[in-house]
């Protein structure tokens, strides 16, 4: 999951690529990229990475709340959902503020996000 | 041998660039507030004279991640580029490029791995706004070569807060120990009270003005013994999901050293965060 929203985040065509198209654009990274090692060439994939049903889904719907809930790193998921939402608010932090709205229901403590 | 020409800790707001750039009619309505204190605070550094520039700062998850995450990490090349396209598409930031200290560096390596610190190292490093926000705010000429050294304050399981003071304190030493006859400033930038990516993110004030003007105390008076007995990596949670990058100013205080007056002490109120400043002159304050 945070490898998804890392990978995404720091690449200019699949941040388009994931708000136009969410469940594609899981769907393949899942069986595309999610076991690629990012310093190795593609011969050298791990074998075992994938996701759960939860993560697979709350990735393919743009939900950040169940993301935060399942433990995704806060700023990785922020980060991301800014640069693909923050442009439809009109007013300056708009987007930020109706995510922390989003978010009001959770307290401390957060989910864990230890790896 | 080297000698310390400051000692300064800070944080870093990604959106100074920004907001002391933009055209009258378009900054912040705190911009010129802000620019005022962080340009006092710039002078304190110019006023040392400093030849060279050890940094710490954290990566924000740009070049160092979950696969290969080191606690601890010091650059070590000749040259570094910064910038992520990231902190151009969120931030406004410029990429820019700095010189390293080769020589410096591998004296820290070493030197901090007889010491018993397992530091990494890179020899290709691109660094981000940790570094260098600090750059743009407190030398924005970019002409001296910089040693960088990341923390991990960012990617748990982290060290603890007591870890962070040893390492500042054994950084202390190792500069002063440097066979050189530069002046050299110690920069670090981390976070008082923050939250990202959490329900109290972007509030009228930071997450916790409480932590915040106990922080302050604690860093101006250079009270380690009361920040250690009280921060821990679980205490860190409360004031904001964010603020485990407090731990940076730890190693800045550990730096400065047990009971460090600063010379320097400065905050300024933005709507999501306190920014703070501090400046200590080890071998007294230049004339």
């Amino acid at each position: 999951m945070n490898k998804f929203l890392f990978t995404v985040d720091r690449d200019p065509e699949l941040v388009e690529r994931y708000r136009e198209d969410p469940r594609g654009t899981v769907h393949w990274w899942e069986s595309e990229r999610a076991n690629q090692l990012l310093s190795c060439i593609e011969q050298e994939a791990s074998t075992w990475l994938r996701f759960e049903d939860a993560e697979r889904e709350a990735l393919a719907t743009h939900d950040y709340p169940a993301l935060f809930g399942l433990g995704a790193h806060p700023f990785l998921t922020l980060t991301l959902f800014i640069a693909m939402f923050e442009r439809d608010h009109a007013e300056p932090m708009g987007f930020q503020l109706e995510y922390a709205a989003r978010l009001a229901h959770y307290s401390l403590p957060y989910a864990d996000i230890s790896t | 041998m080297a000698e310390i020409a400051a000692v300064i800790a800070s944080t870093h707001h990604p959106f100074y660039y920004k907001a002391s750039t933009a055209p009258p009619e378009e900054a912040p309505p705190f911009a010129a507030e802000w620019v005022r204190k962080i340009e006092a605070f710039r002078e304190t550094l110019t006023r040392a004279e400093p030849d060279v520039l050890l940094m710490v700062g954290s990566d924000h998850f740009h070049q160092l991640w979950l696969d290969n995450m080191p606690q601890f990490l010091v650059g070590h090349a000749e040259q570094y580029d910064a910038n992520w396209y990231n902190e151009e598409r969120e931030f406004g930031l410029p990429r820019m490029h700095m010189r390293g200290d080769l020589d410096l560096s591998g004296h820290v390596l070493r030197e901090g791995l007889d010491a018993g610190f397992d530091l990494a190292f890179s020899n290709e490093l691109r660094i981000d706004h940790s570094v260098t926000c600090p750059i743009i705010t407190l030398r924005p000429q970019n002409d001296l070569p910089i040693v960088p050294l990341y923390t991990n304050i960012f990617a748990p399981p982290l060290p603890r807060p007591q870890r962070f003071v040893q390492l500042g304190k054994a950084i202390r030493e190792i500069v002063e120990s440097w066979p050189s006859d530069k002046r050299v400033a110690i920069i670090g930038t981390g976070h008082l009270s923050l939250e990202l990516g959490g329900p109290r993110q972007f509030g009228p004030t930071g997450p916790d003005p409480e932590f915040d003007r106990r922080a302050v105390e604690w860093i101006s008076q250079g009270d380690l013994e009361g920040c250690l007995s009280e921060v821990t990596l679980d205490s860190l949670h409360a004031p904001g999901n964010a603020t485990h990058g407090f731990m940076d100013f730890m190693l800045m205080m550990g730096v400065a050293g047990e009971g460090a007056r600063a010379d320097h002490v400065d905050t300024v109120d933005l709507f999501h965060t306190m920014e703070a400043y501090f400046t200590w002159y080890p071998n007294g304050a230049p004339a």
